[in-house]
Parts: C-alpha cells; structure tokens; sequence
C-alpha cells in the first residue's frame, strides 16, 4: 500500500496548477463560459498541446497510457480551477467509448483527431425518459444491408451542440431496458437526420437535445459487437463518475479553504466571525467531509485498475460521498460567506453551480446507493 | 498508488491469523461473542499470551519491547484482531502511560515500569478527569504538595475506567498555582493504588455496569520519583498522549466487524419470515455505514502513513476521533434496529457462561445491543469530547 504519486504524476498536477494560476483565473473563466462557444478553442489547442488530451489514451492510439491515477490528478485540479473546456464530454466520455473499442482502424481514425486536439466529440448517454438508467434506450437501429438507419431522441447531450461526431447508443434488439441488444455507433454529426438544439447549463457548459430521424450509418461505424454494447457505455459512464467525482473533491477542498479563509477576514460585531464557535464546529464538519472524500477518492482511483465489480461498487461509494458530504461542503461554504455566496459576481457561486451538476451526473446519491445495495447482494449470492 | 499488500504483508497476514485462530483462548472468545464481560483474569491471560508472541506493545520501539512494525503491519494486525473478535489490550498501561514513561521519564523509571506494563503484570488506570474538571481540563484542582521526600495528594479524579482492577494510576495534578497560566502548574504522577488514602467507589453507568470509578485521595504519600518528567510540564505529556488515545479511538477494524456480522445477521431469517436484509431501507442504511467506514479506514491510513514519514500524530488525530467515535455510534443504533423487540429485555445474569441457554432471553446479540447502546454514548464524551476535539481542530488546522 502507497499513497505516494510519482514524479511524472506529480508533474502533470502541477503543470495544470500552473496553467490555472498564469492563464485561467476566474475572471478569465467567466469570460470564456460568457462566449458562444461555451469553452476557450485556443486554450484546447493549449490542453493539446501540453499533452493531457493525450494522457488516457494507450500509447498504440497516440496516447499516454494513464490510468486512473493520472485522470484523478487531472480532475481535481480542473475542479479546483472551475475549467469549463469539455475534458468530460469530448475526452472522457467520448473518447474513453472510442478507444475502448475493439476495432483498430476506428479508433485510428478517430482518436487522433481528438488527441490532436481537432476534433470534438460527444457520447449520448441519455435519453428523455432514462433519468440515470444507461442501459434504458429507445433509440432504435435497424439493419439495411450494410448499414444501419437510427431513429430516436437523446437527451443531454454534453457538448452535442458543438460536436463534430456522436457516439449514439441504439437498439439493434431487445426492449427498453434489456441490456442485450444495444449497439454504439459514431455518427458524424453533420449526417443527414441528425437535428440539434443546442444549450448552455447551468454550471456553464454546454449540452444539446438531438433527434435521429432516419439516421443512415456506415456499419464500419459500429463500435464493437453488435448487440455488446452496454459494456463499453458502462465502463465508460462508470470511469466518467469516477472522474466527476475527483473534480468534485477538487471543487469542495477549495470552497472549504476560501470558506475558511473568508471568516477570518470578514468582520461583523467587530471581530472576525471565524471566532465564533457556531461557525468553526461547522468548518470543521466540512474539513472532515472534505477529507473523507478525499479518502474515498484515492481508495476507488487505487482498486479502480481492475474495472471489476469490485472497482464499480468504489465508484458507487464515491458517487454517493459526493452527493451527500460534497453536497453538504458546498451548502456550508454558500451559507459562511453569507449574502455574498449568493451572488454571481463571487466564485463560490459557480464552483456550488458546478458541484450541483456533478451531484446529479450520472446518478444521483440515491441511485448509486442503491446500486451499492445491488452489488452488495451479488457480492453476497 | 496502490493499495496492495506486498508478498511479505501477506505472509504476515497469514501468520497472524494463524496466530489468533490458535492462541486466542475458546473459553474468552465464547464471552466475546456473546456479550459477556470478561474479568481481569481473561484480560491478563490473554495479554500475556500475546506477551510471550511478543505482540503485547505494537507501538512501543524495539528496544523496550516493542514490536517495530510497520504501519501496514499494525493495520493487518488490528484488522485480523478484530475478525477473531479479540479484545483489544487495556489502553491505559500499554497505550496511554509507556509512551509517556519512555518518552520522558527517567532510566530508573523505565526500567521500574516498563516491563511489568509490557508482561501485564501491573494494571493501569488514568487520572484526568475531576468532578469540577471535565471538558476544562486544565483548571484540575487535585494538589500535589512537595516535602522533602514526597508529595502530599489530596483531591479526588473521577471517570475512572476499570480503577476497582487496578495496580497504579496516572494523575495529572496540580503542583503550583502561582504560574501564569494554569496549565503550567500541572505535573504528571505516578501512584500506587495500594498507597494508604487512595480509596474507589464505583458509578454505576446508564446500562447498569460498573466500569468506572470515582477515586478518591486523602493525604497520599506518593515518593518524589514518581514524578514523570518536569514538575509543571504535566500538561505537556499529557496532550501526547492523548494523541496517541486518539489515533487508537477510531476503531475501525472492529466497526468493520460488527458491519460484517450485522449483514450476516441480517441476511437470516427468522421463523422462515423475509430477512431484513430485503428491506431496501435497512440495505441503504448497511450500505451507507459501509461507505462512511471505508472513507475513514483511508483517512486513518493516510494519517498513519505521514507518521510513518515521521510525522507526529497530531491534530489530525482528533478528526478520528470525532468520526470514529459518531460511526461506533452509528453502529450502535444499528444493531438495536436489527434487534427490534428484542433489545428491550433486560436481564443482567444472563450475560454469564454458566446461564442456561435454555433459559435464555432472545439472542445475547440482541438483547445486548440496547446495552452497548446506552454504554458508549460515552464514546463521543471521552477523550476529549467531541465538541472540544473540533474546537483542537479549528484553532490547530483550520487556524481559527
């Protein structure tokens, strides 16, 4: 057992700490998420460039082999810097379905483009009547020849509005919630069928309704087995959790350290309210939360490897750690820094906004303490 | 990064469960099991089966006796101890009164103390507490006056945990009042409880049992090389060592214990009716108890590791504190969920090995779980209460 990082980890860290401190302050985030893009194209030419759109990916893609290790380093100082660039979206979820596939010449073609920092892409985890269920689809799939023509809806569709490719799970056979029968497809988002309405959240990124009507796509676009699909969506959903959750314990520890820093500068009856016990017994539950969070963290990013059921249950604890003590962090900070929490002009609204949308990704406290639940009973069976 | 246990870690696995599965005598694992107290004499047998393994002071340096063992070590150790559902050794000797002994006392003393604590041959209690002094732990009033070969004690400690078994105790007490500031006044001795004056009552706590005490000195002549230390730096020592109470408050290995066996419990039906573990609220609340546990087991593990680094255990050491000790509640409250009705007999002589199981109330389990309950309610009061270990963290970590 180690908690140490090692030096190259250590370096990719710091070398995003020191990206947010000369180039991404909050002024300078609030005027990128304020853009029509919703993110920076010449600061991602810059996470290109750097190398941490590469990190994940295996080296035989073009990329840097990290695990989860080197994408919980990453995450938690994007949180701590509130970047809204679409590193979930485009490189996470996207990207981790693209290069989970089996098929050497799609993944060629496609990850590349992404880790060059030319392309964006979008997976659409979601659709209108799922709420958190990744294997509840509709969207349907049906063969032509050597094709496939996709009909249905997807919902929340992070970075869909912009996106240049879509990886569409769809229904090649079963019902609605049978996890046989689903099929992932990359879909270039110009094809003919595909419609968008595109709009910003409200933690300042930016996501798209898109409807398939008709859809015609290329079985060469098939990522993986026909019908297999649900491993690769879940694995990827799960590793996307996972890193939302990094994020979001880079996002608590620091409204817990502003928070913190904040009492003992602001003065009410003349003294510094960070000498009222009240208010100190309530930072020291948040000092708590914040680092058994933290602690959780590094347990499912260290039994993560293995991606067994052993290593999704870690992501479930973690996923509900956050929403619940994460939660209750951000709650605090909002209610210490008083009238001034609550205005837009502060961070500590934004990084609350961001952390609200993190509490609900890909399932809330509940579902995943439910899924605990599940996978308990098949530990157990 | 990583969370395996090397091939040597896992060797030592072995053997200490091996060790346990062996040597832990059946007779004292029966009373475990079920609820029973065990008496100074299975305390003592046990302790010094452990002795003889050389397992008796795990945080102790070699060169006193103790073992040298790595951090991992002591995790796997208080984790293997805990599976066995052995009892932990009596802190207040072998945790709480050596380190303090080894640290600051003299060679005369170590030698006089150290061995019979380390073989438990002499039994140990703590003197902080006074009925005028609890959270205020500095404004203690117990007086120890110099005279040319002894101090004169007078005063009374209360809280006493296990002060009826005991050889020697501990005091924190005052040597000076003319200081400014009352903690500098404070200096730490050590007294035979067999000294003439020393006198202990029992306090029967909420769940019926005797296990703490109120001790009472009345002119006690206690030899001026009981003195640990500097006189007036009683204080001092005394917050190491708290310290070190700390780290060993959580608890975390016989949380994960008693976890297991609720779920197992749990997973049982009765009279052939749907085991609770069916009911989606009682697998929610398992299921969050076991994240909350998992997420302090890390904590703890990370804390060890800087000490490991030869960092001190220090403020830090109180965030346990408070967790662990809310969790063992946690777990308490779980258990009489898990009882039902059953929690509610109380009938004390059936906590007994000779008490005929077909006499028996319900399950020892269950009906002793109200008592557990009600008993460590003290748990979040004790070493420090809860409230004043955020007040340390506060003023200490957070630099309010």
């Amino acid at each position: 057992m180690d908690f140490s990082i090692s030096e190259e980890q250590s370096m990719l860290s710091d070398s995003i700490a020191k990206f947010i401190e000369n180039d991404y302050d909050f002024e300078t985030r609030q005027k990128i998420a304020a853009g029509d893009l919703g993110y920076s194209a010449d600061l991602w030419a810059t996470y290109a460039e750097l190398g941490w759109t590469a990190v994940l990916f295996e080296e035989k893609d073009g990329g840097l082999d990290g695990g989860p290790i080197e994408l919980m380093l990453m995450m938690q100082q994007f949180g701590k810097g509130l970047l809204v660039e679409p590193f979930l979206a485009n490189i996470v979820l996207a990207g981790g379905a693209l290069r989970r596939s089996p098929d050497s010449e799609l993944r060629s073609k496609w990850l590349a483009k992404i880790i060059d920092g030319s392309l964006q892409a979008s997976l659409a985890f979601t659709e209108p009547q799922a709420r958190f269920a990744v294997n509840d689809i509709t969207t349907t799939a049906e063969s032509a020849g050597d094709s496939y023509k996709l009909d249905g809806v997807k919902s929340f569709v992070l970075n869909g509005g912009i996106a240049d490719l879509l990886v569409i799970p769809a229904r090649t056979a079963g019902g609605q919630s049978d996890e046989d029968g689903i099929t992932l497809f990359a879909v270039p988002a110009d094809s003919v069928g595909v419609s968008r309405r595109s709009y910003k959240t409200v933690d300042a990124q930016q996501a798209a309704e898109i409807s398939l009507k008709g859809v015609v796509v290329n079985q060469e676009n098939v990522l993986g087995k026909v019908g297999d699909g649900l491993a690769i969506l879940q694995a990827t959903i799960d590793e996307a959790t996972f890193a939302v959750c990094a994020e979001a314990v880079g996002i608590i520890r620091t409204m817990h350290d502003k928070t913190v820093e904040y009492t003992k500068n602001r003065l009410q009856f003349g003294v510094p309210i960070g000498s009222f016990q009240a208010l100190q017994h309530r930072m020291v539950e948040t000092l708590i939360a914040c680092e058994q969070s933290q602690s959780l963290l590094y347990w499912s990013a260290m039994i993560n490897a293995g991606n067994d059921s052993a290593a999704r249950k870690s992501v479930s604890a973690l996923k509900y750690q956050i929403g619940t003590a994460g939660v209750h962090v951000a709650k605090e900070a909002v209610q210490l820094h008083g009238g001034m929490g609550v205005t837009w002009e502060l961070d500590i609204a934004h990084y609350f906004k961001r952390l609200t949308a993190i509490s609900i990704l890909f399932g809330d406290a509940d579902f995943h303490l439910d899924r605990h639940v599940q996978f308990s009973k098949q530990s157990v069976a | 990064m990583n969370v395996d246990f090397s091939a040597e870690e896992l060797q030592f696995q072995e053997q200490v469960r091996a060790f346990f599965a062996a040597k832990f005598p059946q007779d004292i694992k029966q009373k475990c099991d079920g609820g029973i107290a065990l008496t100074r004499e299975d305390y003592v047998r046990w302790q010094k089966i452990l002795f003889k393994q050389g397992w008796a002071a795990i945080n102790w340096p070699t060169e006193y006796g103790g073992t040298g063992w790595t951090v991992i070590q002591k995790y796997i150790f208080a984790n293997e101890m805990a599976q066995a559902n052995a009892p932990d050794i009596i802190p207040f000797g072998m945790k709480m009164v050596a380190p303090v002994i080894y640290t600051y006392g003299t060679a005369a003393q170590r030698d006089r103390f150290l061995p019979d604590i380390l073989a438990s041959n002499a039994w140990w209690c703590q003197g902080y507490s006074e009925p005028g002094s609890g959270s205020d732990l500095a404004s203690l009033k117990m007086k120890a006056t110099r005279t040319v070969d002894h101090y004169v004690v007078s005063g009374t400690k209360t809280w006493t945990t296990l002060a009826h078994m005991a050889d020697w105790i501990f005091c924190l007490v005052r040597t000076s009042s003319d200081v400014a500031r009352r903690q500098q006044g404070i200096s730490f001795l050590l007294v035979d409880m067999n000294t003439p004056g020393v006198t202990v009552k029992p306090i029967i706590t909420i769940e019926g049992e005797r296990e703490v005490n109120e001790v009472h000195f009345e002119d006690v002549k206690v030899p001026l090389e009981n003195l640990v230390g500097e006189e007036g730096k009683g204080w001092t020592y005394g917050k190491v060592l708290l310290q070190h109470e700390r780290t060993n408050i959580a608890g975390v290995a016989r949380s994960k214990y008693r976890l297991q066996q609720i779920g197992k419990r749990a997973a049982t039906s009765v009279n052939d009716a749907q085991p609770l573990i069916n009911d989606q609220n009682f697998a929610r609340r398992l299921s969050a108890l076991e994240i909350e546990l998992r997420a302090l087991e890390y904590t703890e593990l990370r804390t060890l590791a800087a000490v490991a680094v030869g960092k001190a255990p220090g403020p830090e050491s109180s965030i346990l504190k408070v967790r662990g000790t809310e969790l063992q509640q946690a777990i308490d409250e779980f258990e009489v969920t898990l009882a039902g009705y059953f929690a509610l007999p109380y009938v004390p002589k059936q906590y007994a090995l000779e008490f005929p199981e077909s006499e028996r109330i319900g399950h020892l389990a269950d009906t002793r779980s109200s008592l557990i309950y009600f008993n460590n309610r003290k748990a979040s009061i004790y070493g420090g209460s809860n409230e004043i270990q955020k007040n340390i963290v506060s003023k200490h970590v957070l630099g309010l």
